[in-house]
């Protein structure tokens, strides 16, 4: 199987160069549409400012290119912030994949901190993304903007609100959380991403 | 809502583990990478690895180190010891680390913290304060807790976090090594007075210190080295030890 990592002033590629690795894929990092086009899966990892990393997306007219993807693709992090409409933080415009705005975390009590870090469970997980998820899982997630409960919204997680966890839309598949960074349950959901036939329905 | 973590900390001397009693004393404890995976199959939710001797001798960080723990292990960790400028963190995320600590530089040098937090984000940048109570209160120290200095630990901590720092982690020196519990009045005040995380750091002796800490020290994460790498506390019953007592963790 051949997986793409879009690669662009995104921190933090090689978590999810190393996850893949450890489950026997050898990724390639490209920004290259030709390469990206002809990859069976497309990992589009994030972390980083919004703007900056929009701006960086734009430069090799990226935006257009993973809009235009027709296999299975994952954003993660900022690559799942990415992939709505617009973000709150830096106030830009972003891939417009899910027609859905990014909001900053408000905290109503102190111990609400921001960014959010760390281990915290999903439920009302769908999709073959989460084949066999049958109560609440932690996973790791890190972040100060979250994408609020919608239409596409395929895993809920709950800090200061319910929000979404994970999306999903036709061959897109995003996570706010790190599957990469999320130990064994985390690996089951990049497997499932991989391995499950059900992705490349779009199911 | 987020649970409370639990960190063994590897102390990193010549590519293996130690572990001293007041910063002293150093004894092995094993592979770092060995004992990193060991953890995260047992259900650490992150780990840091501090390469103890870098700040005091001037040494670089421990890059091959970082890239093997970075390949093997699925759950998040942090690096730290020996980062003094921006190449430094560039370096140590790069090898595939998720989060880097700054001490000594960054007491040294506060603007430094704004610099990580603005290239790659205040999540990357942990402050790490080693502080002892001394006659004029909390009192920051320097290289590994070798060098008194005249910042107070709640001054210090504030700064930290106005200028970016991501998370505080606050090694009490009077209760490090001692195993009698953490410095849960401090901590406490800390997470009262910062809105971003607390990691406590020093003192863990038994499955009690850590209950204590999470609830009267209102840690977000606590931080532990030699009851780990010894086996006195196993983490799983430690994680169920805390679910009875009402304390969400991940089990």
């Amino acid at each position: 199987m051949k997986v793409a990592i879009v690669d662009y002033n995104a921190g933090n590629i090689y978590s999810v160069v190393h996850a893949l690795k450890r489950l026997g894929i050898d990724p390639v990092l490209t920004n290259s549409a030709e390469e990206l086009s002809k990859a069976d899966r497309v990992i589009f990892p994030g972390q980083g400012h919004a703007r900056t990393t929009m701006t960086s997306l734009k430069e090799h007219r990226l935006d257009e290119i993973i809009k235009g993807l027709k296999q299975p693709v994952l954003g993660i992090c900022v690559g799942q912030q990415l992939m709505c409409r617009h973000s709150e933080e830096g106030d830009v415009d972003c891939v417009g994949i899910f027609d859905v705005d990014v909001k900053r975390f408000c905290p109503t009590r102190h111990d609400e901190k921001v960014p959010c870090m760390g281990w915290n469970d999903i439920r009302n997980t769908k999709t073959a993304l989460f084949c066999g998820f049958d109560k609440p899982e932690f996973v790791y997630f890190v972040h100060s903007y979250y994408v609020p409960t919608c239409q596409w919204t395929i895993a809920e997680s709950d800090y200061i609100q319910p929000y979404s966890a994970a999306l999903h839309k036709d061959n897109f598949y995003a996570t706010q959380f790190h599957p990469e960074k999320s130990g064994s349950v985390g690996e089951r959901i990049l497997k499932n991403f991989l391995n499950n036939n059900d992705i490349e329905k779009g199911l | 809502m987020l649970a409370k973590r639990i960190i063994p900390c590897l102390d990193i001397k010549n590519g293996e583990t130690v572990k001293g009693t007041n910063f002293v004393n150093l004894r092995s404890a094993g592979d770092p990478v060995e004992l990193g995976r060991a953890y995260s199959e047992q259900g650490a939710d992150e780990l840091v690895y501090l390469d103890i001797t870098a700040s005091h001798e001037g040494r670089k960080t421990f890059t091959d180190l970082v890239q093997r723990v970075a390949a093997n292990i699925n759950i998040p960790f942090t690096v730290g010891g020996g980062i003094n400028e921006l190449c430094d963190v560039d370096r140590m995320l790069n090898a595939g680390a998720d989060k880097i600590s700054i001490n000594s530089a960054a007491i040294r040098r506060p603007e430094l913290i704004d610099e990580i937090a603005n290239s790659f984000g205040s999540q990357v940048c942990v402050v790490a304060i080693d502080a002892k109570l001394t006659e004029n209160g909390w009192k920051c120290y320097l290289n590994g807790g070798r060098l008194e200095t005249e910042r107070g630990l709640f001054e210090w901590a504030k700064e930290a976090c106005d200028r970016g720092a991501g998370e505080i982690l606050f090694t009490s020196m009077n209760h490090d090594g001692v195993k009698a519990g953490f410095a849960d009045e401090a901590l406490a005040q800390l997470s009262d007075e910062l809105s971003i995380p607390v990691i406590a750091s020093g003192g863990a002796g038994k499955k009690e210190h850590f209950r204590d800490t999470f609830i009267n020290g209102k840690s977000d994460a606590a931080l532990a080295a030699s009851v780990f790498h010894f086996g006195e506390i196993s983490i799983p019953e430690l994680k169920q030890y805390l679910h009875s007592e009402g304390i969400n963790v991940r089990i």
